[in-house]
């Protein structure tokens, strides 16, 4: 490791917003999964959406 | 690093449609695989696709809401929401310069040689307007005697639809040839519209449409992985402005929400080491050539 690299990684302190972020937006998908949410997304993702090629 | 950015664009591309049967099944991929949400903007009615697209999933839960909660059914779209956020958290818009396949279009339209244009940067506001209006509200708000709302962005604009899923399904299914109309010749000359912009401006529709390129935008200053700028080091050249491809001043605004982190400014433009990327605070790698932090003219 290059001495200006390890200068700065002692300097820098870690940002805890983005672990924060990351957790909070886990916890939503876990709900998301608990109340069955996936197998509705791929129900609706293996049928062919005819609006979303401007069909429908 | 350029060539590293291009090879992943294409892995993700080819890992987000990486079932080839349909010239044969002459349909959709209709696997387990599409409960994994894509990255990037990727039509899951694309006859390749197998992930699904977050933007039309999220406009399909939210449109089907009243009827889901008439049924006893609590589907507020919270596991597309925590996947994209997620991803949003980890990454940002460096999603954009990665791992869609749209946007890796639009830089391949670029290299056409012709005179090239920026997009003004008011235009990139529009794209949080068609987030809110279009994804989210009018397919909660309107909806049909049923209960079903539409999903507007999908059905009126989305380009990567129109090219990843319309256009191949017309082929591959000539009885929807006959139920083509207004709809679809609208939503057409809306991708021709871009291709077209893409040889001229750098990914316009990135900048000033892409309601999924908003939501990742809103991680710009919270995002794990993102470029930082060491201020000693800055000259204030400018040279960083001239080579971004999304028209952002890094130097200026370091968590611009435009940044897609391809890392051309660290790359291509910076002499001085000024900017470094970095995972949560802690660069990753600083390029070291022997120089001191240099004084402000």
């Amino acid at each position: 490791m290059s001495r200006t690299t390890r200068d700065l990684r002692k300097k820098s302190p870690i940002r805890k917003a983005p672990f924060v972020v990351i957790t909070a937006f886990l916890l939503l998908w876990l709900i998301g999964v608990a109340t069955g949410e996936p197998g509705r997304v791929l129900e609706q993702a293996v049928q062919v959406c005819l609006s979303c090629i401007g069909i429908g | 690093m350029e060539a590293v950015r291009k090879w992943v664009q294409v892995i993700m591309g080819f890992l987000m449609n990486s079932s080839w049967s349909f010239p044969f099944t002459r349909t959709i991929y209709q696997g387990p695989l599409k409960v994994l949400c894509a990255p990037g903007l990727n039509c899951y009615s694309c006859p390749a696709a197998t992930t699904y697209c977050p933007l039309g999933s999220l406009q399909q839960l939210l449109g089907g809401l009243r009827f889901a909660l008439e049924n006893g059914q609590y589907y507020f779209g919270f596991s597309v929401l925590g996947s994209i956020g997620v991803l949003g958290g980890l990454f940002g818009r460096m999603i954009c310069g990665w791992a869609c396949p749209f946007g890796f279009l639009q830089e391949l339209l670029h290299k056409i040689p012709s005179r090239k244009f920026g997009v003004p940067r008011i235009l990139s506001q529009g794209k949080f307007v068609f987030l809110l209006v279009f994804v989210i509200i009018l397919p909660l708000a309107l909806v049909d005697a049923s209960g079903l709302g539409s999903p507007w962005f999908c059905k009126f604009i989305c380009p990567a639809g129109t090219l990843e899923a319309g256009l191949p399904l017309l082929w591959l299914q000539p009885n929807l040839r006959n139920t083509i109309g207004l709809l679809f010749f609208n939503k057409f000359a809306i991708l021709l519209l871009f291709l077209g912009w893409a040889v001229f401006a750098s990914r316009p529709f990135c900048r000033t449409v892409c309601p999924l390129g908003a939501f990742y935008a809103l991680f710009s200053r919270v995002r794990l992985l993102k470029l930082r700028l060491d201020e000693s080091r800055c000259t204030n050249c400018k040279a960083c402005h001239h080579v971004c491809p999304m028209g952002v001043k890094f130097n200026e605004s370091p968590d611009d929400p435009e940044c897609i982190t391809c890392l051309a400014c660290m790359n291509k433009a910076c002499k001085f080491d000024a900017i470094s990327l970095e995972i949560g605070g802690i660069p990753l790698a600083v390029p070291d050539r022997g120089l001191s932090p240099v004084s402000k003219p």
